[in-house]
C-alpha cells in the first residue's frame, strides 16, 4: 500500500520543468472531467422548479449555475493535474521513506502518538463534566438540554460502535445487520415492560441476554459463510427482524409501534414532581432535566462497561483468538482453536451490547417502533467503526463523535451565509459537506483515523504495530 | 524397522479423491515414536494433500489415520473434528506458505497458541474477566514457555515486534516454535526448509534434532531439500502421483531404482519396462 511508486517519482525527478506532454494530458483529463461535470449538472443543476403566483410549478433554467460548475472544475482539475501530481509524487517518495524507516526501526511515536496518549483522559473528562459544561455554556438547565440530548445520542452510538467493534474489529466478521440486534434489546424492553410491568433495572441484562441469544441463533448457520456472502445474510438478517417487527401486529403493534414505555427511574425513585420523586427526595427544585442528565450518565457508564469489558477481553484467550481469527483463521485451526465457537462468542458479545443499547434506547425515546431500525442505523454504526480503524477503542469514539456530532454541527453554518449570502441555506449542504468530509478521509487515511494495532501483550516496551501488517478479515 | 513396532502414526489406505482426481491413492505407511520421519516426492505426488488428511483440513475418502500417544489413548484422525486433532491429539503443523499471525507480535503469535490450556485456565473468559489470581499465574507460565521457545529459536531479541516484519527465515522458526507451543507429541513440517539459505537450513536441522530429544515430538516433514532428508530423518517415504513407491531408511531410499527413475526419469529404453513395473 505504502510501496513507494519508482515509476511517477523517477519521472518527476528527470523532467522537473512541466514539459509539453503534461500540458495536454492535463488539459484533456480537465476537458473530461468537464464533460463529466457537464453530465451530472443537466439533472441536478441546470433546472430548478419553482412555484409561480398561481401556484403552479414551473421549471426556471440556471444555464449561468452549469457554467460556473464546469468552469470551476476544469480549472480545478487542470491546476490539480498539471502541479498536484508532481506534489503527490514527492510526498509520496518522502512519506515511504519515512515509513521505511519506521517499520524496520523503533515505535512509531509521533506527534499524533502524543496526542492519542492525551486524547483517553481529555475525552473523559470532557464526557464526565459535559452536563456542567452544557449548563455553563447554554446557561441555563432547561436551556442545555439540546447539548445533553445530543451528547446521550452520540454516546449510544459510541456505545453501539465498540458494541459492532468486537465483531468486526477484532473478529474481523464483516456484519451489516447489527441494528438487529439493537432492536431486539429495544422491543425487549419495551415489550416485558409494557406487559409484564418489569422494571427497567431487570430489562437492562434481560435484553442483553436475549439479543445474545438472537446473536449465537444468527451465528449458528451463518458463520461458515465468508466476507462479501456473511455480509449479505447479515444484512439480510436485519431486515428481516424488522419486517418481523413491522408485520407481527398482535405482538408489536406494527408500525405504530409501542407507545407510553415507562420511563427510567433513579433506582426505583422516579423522576416525578411528586412527593417521594427524586427532586423532593434530594430536596431539590424540580426539574426535566434531571432525568435527562441521569439518563446521560447512564449511557455513559453503560458505553464504558462496553469499554471495559473489550479492553479486558482482548488480554484474555478469548480476544487474542478473536484477533487471530482475523489474521488467520486456518492458522487458528491448526493451534487447536475452535473457530466456530470463538466467532460465536464475538457474535454474541457484540449483540449483547447491542441488545443492551437497544433497551436504553427505548426507555429514552419511551417509544419504539420499526423506523428506528433500518438499514441506515447499520451502516452509521458501520461507518463508525470503519472511520474510527478497526480495533481501535478511541477511534471508534473519535469516529462516533465526528458521525454524529458532525451533521449536527453543521447546522450551525450560519457564518456561510456572509461568504455566500442572504439566501444560502447551510442545512440543505449539511450532507454534502459530510459526504465530502467522508470521502476526504478514506483518501487520507484509508484504514480509519487510528490504523495502528496495540499489541495486547509485552515482554519489553510495548510497540504500536504498523497499520500496513494488520488484516482486515475476510468473514 | 523401528517403525512396525511401536508407530506413533499408522495410516492405513488412504485414499484422497476430488471429484475425479485421486490425489493420494491407497497410502499405508507408519510413522515411529520419536522419530523423524521424512515424505518425499516429486511436485503434485500429494504431500501436501496427505498432510491435510493428517491434520484435519481434509477428510480422507478412504482409509484410517491412527495416533497413539505413549500413554496408550489412541485417535482416529480421520474422524475428529479440525480443531481437536491439534487440542485433544496433539498434532500440530506449519504451512508450505507461512502462515503466522501477521499484524499481531511474536509474542502474541505463541500465546494465541496456547488458546485452549489458557482458556481453562481463564475460566473460559468469566473468570478472567474478573482478573482473579489463578489467570495472571497461568498466563505468567503461558510467557514463560514462550520465551522459552523464542530463546531456541532465537527470536527473542524481537519478541514484541509484528511477525509480518520478521525476515524470511525468521518466519520459518517463529511457525515451528508456535506449533511447539500447542506441546504436541506428532509435528508435521511442510516444507520447512524452503527459502532458507545453507547456514539456516543447517540451523533448522539442529533445532528439529533438538526438538526430537528434548521434547518427546515425533516429526513428520515434507521437504524438497535433501541436504535436510539424508541429513536428520531416520525414515523416508516417497510419492508419486499420490501412491507410496519408496519406504526405508535414508540410504535405502536414495539407492531404490523407482525414486531415481520418479525424480530423474529413465532411459528411454527403459520407459515400458518401468511402467510395467510400477503400474501406470
Amino acid at each position: 500500500m505504502n510501496a513507494p511508486q519508482p515509476t511517477t517519482a523517477t519521472m518527476t525527478q528527470q523532467r522537473p520543468a512541466p514539459a509539453n506532454g503534461d500540458f495536454t494530458t492535463a488539459l484533456k483529463d480537465a476537458g473530461l472531467a468537464t464533460l463529466v461535470t457537464f453530465g451530472l449538472s443537466i439533472p441536478i443543476l441546470s433546472f430548478r422548479t419553482d412555484q409561480s403566483q398561481a401556484n403552479e410549478l414551473y421549471l426556471r433554467p440556471r444555464w449561468g449555475l452549469v457554467l460556473v460548475a464546469c468552469a470551476l472544475v476544469f480549472a480545478l482539475r487542470f491546476v490539480l493535474r498539471l502541479y498536484g501530481v508532481r506534489w503527490a509524487a514527492a510526498r509520496q517518495v518522502a512519506r515511504s521513506r519515512k515509513e521505511a524507516i519506521r517499520t524496520t526501526t523503533e515505535k512509531p511515536r509521533g506527534l499524533a502518538h502524543r496526542l492519542l496518549a492525551l486524547a483517553v483522559p481529555v475525552f473523559l473528562g470532557v464526557a464526565l463534566a459535559f452536563p456542567l459544561l452544557s449548563y455553563f455554556a447554554a446557561g441555563g438547565l432547561t436551556e442545555s438540554r439540546y447539548w445533553v440530548d445530543l451528547g446521550i445520542l452520540i454516546l449510544t452510538y459510541v456505545m453501539l460502535g465498540w458494541g459492532l467493534n468486537i465483531v468486526v474489529g477484532l473478529a474481523g466478521l464483516l456484519d451489516l445487520g447489527y441494528v438487529a440486534f439493537y432492536a431486539v434489546g429495544a422491543y425487549s424492553y419495551a415489550l416485558l415492560s409494557t406487559t409484564f410491568g418489569l422494571s427497567f433495572w431487570i430489562c437492562l441484562p434481560v435484553a442483553g441476554i436475549l439479543a445474545a441469544f438472537w446473536g449465537i441463533l444468527l451465528g449458528f448457520p451463518v458463520l461458515r459463510l465468508r466476507g462479501d456472502y456473511l455480509a449479505i445474510v447479515t444484512l439480510a438478517f436485519g431486515e428481516i427482524i424488522r419486517l418481523v417487527l413491522i408485520n407481527w401486529v398482535e405482538l408489536t403493534n406494527g408500525g405504530a409501534g409501542i407507545t407510553s414505555i415507562p420511563r427510567v427511574s433513579f433506582f426505583g425513585v422516579p423522576f416525578t414532581n411528586e412527593e417521594g420523586g427524586f427532586a423532593s427526595l434530594f430536596g431539590l427544585e424540580f426539574s426535566p432535566m434531571h432525568r435527562v442528565i441521569f439518563l446521560y450518565y447512564l449511557i455513559l457508564g453503560l458505553a464504558l462497561l462496553t469499554n471495559f469489558v473489550t479492553l479486558r477481553l482482548r488480554r484474555l484467550p478469548v480476544g487474542r483468538a478473536w484477533e487471530a481469527l482475523r489474521e488467520d483463521e486456518i492458522a487458528c485451526r491448526s493451534l487447536g482453536i475452535n473457530t466456530r465457537n470463538t466467532k460465536l462468542t464475538a457474535f454474541a458479545l457484540g449483540a449483547m451490547f447491542g441488545g443492551i443499547a437497544g433497551s436504553f434506547f427505548a426507555v429514552r425515546q419511551g417509544f419504539v417502533s420499526p423506523e428506528s431500525f433500518n438499514f441506515l442505523e447499520s451502516a452509521t454504526i458501520l461507518a463508525i467503526v470503519v472511520l474510527g480503524g478497526m480495533g481501535s477503542q478511541v477511534g471508534v469514539a473519535v469516529a462516533a463523535v465526528l458521525m454524529v456530532g458532525g451533521p449536527e454541527m453543521l447546522r450551525n453554518l450560519g457564518f456561510l451565509k456572509a461568504v455566500f449570502g442572504e439566501g444560502f441555506d447551510p442545512n440543505e449542504y449539511r450532507l454534502l459537506l459530510f459526504g465530502l468530509a467522508m470521502v476526504a478521509m478514506m483518501v487520507w487515511r484509508p484504514r480509519g483515523l487510528i490504523s495502528h494495532r496495540e499489541p495486547s501483550v509485552a515482554l519489553g516496551v510495548r510497540k504500536a504495530i504498523s497499520g500496513a501488517l494488520v488484516k482486515e478479515g475476510h468473514g | 524397522m523401528r517403525w512396525l513396532d511401536d508407530p506413533i502414526l499408522d495410516m492405513q489406505h488412504l485414499t484422497m479423491r476430488f471429484g475425479g482426481l485421486v490425489a493420494v491413492n491407497d497410502l499405508s505407511f507408519k510413522a515411529a515414536r520419536g522419530d523423524i520421519t521424512a515424505l518425499i516426492g516429486p511436485n503434485g505426488a500429494g504431500k501436501t494433500t496427505v498432510f491435510n488428511c493428517i491434520t484435519g483440513f481434509y477428510k480422507p475418502t478412504e482409509g484410517m489415520l491412527s495416533l497413539r500417544h505413549v500413554d496408550g489413548a489412541s485417535f482416529l484422525l480421520e474422524r475428529l473434528p479440525g480443531h481437536s486433532i491439534a487440542w485433544k491429539a496433539k498434532v500440530a503443523r506449519t504451512f508450505q506458505n507461512i502462515r503466522l499471525f501477521s499484524g499481531m507480535t511474536v509474542l502474541e503469535n505463541l500465546l494465541v497458541a496456547q488458546h485452549n490450556p489458557l482458556m481453562i485456565a481463564s475460566g473460559f473468559t468469566f473468570l478472567g474477566v474478573l482478573g482473579l489470581p489463578s489467570y495472571t499465574k497461568a498466563e505468567r507460565a503461558a510467557m514463560d514457555k514462550a520465551k522459552y521457545w523464542l530463546d531456541k529459536t532465537g527470536l527473542l531479541a524481537r519478541a514484541d515486534d509484528p511477525a509480518g516484519d520478521l525476515p524470511y527465515g525468521a518466519q520459518r522458526r517463529l511457525e515451528i516454535a508456535r506449533a511447539m507451543c500447542t506441546e504436541p507429541v506428532l509435528l508435521c513440517l511442510d516444507e520447512p526448509a524452503a527459502g532458507l539459505n545453507p547456514r539456516e537450513s543447517h540451523e533448522l536441522n539442529e533445532l528439529l534434532l533438538s526438538v526430537r530429544k528434548d521434547h518427546a515430538t515425533s516429526i513428520l516433514l515434507i521437504e524438497h531439500d535433501m541436504s535436510v532428508v539424508m541429513e536428520i530423518s531416520d525414515h523416508v517415504v516417497v510419492l508419486d502421483y499420490g501412491t507410496k513407491i519408496a519406504d526405508g531408511t535414508p540410504a535405502e531410499v536414495k539407492h531404490d531404482q523407482k525414486v531415481i527413475a520418479a525424480y530423474l526419469g529413465v532411459d528411454d529404453r527403459d520407459v515400458e519396462k518401468v511402467e510395467a513395473e510400477v503400474g501406470v
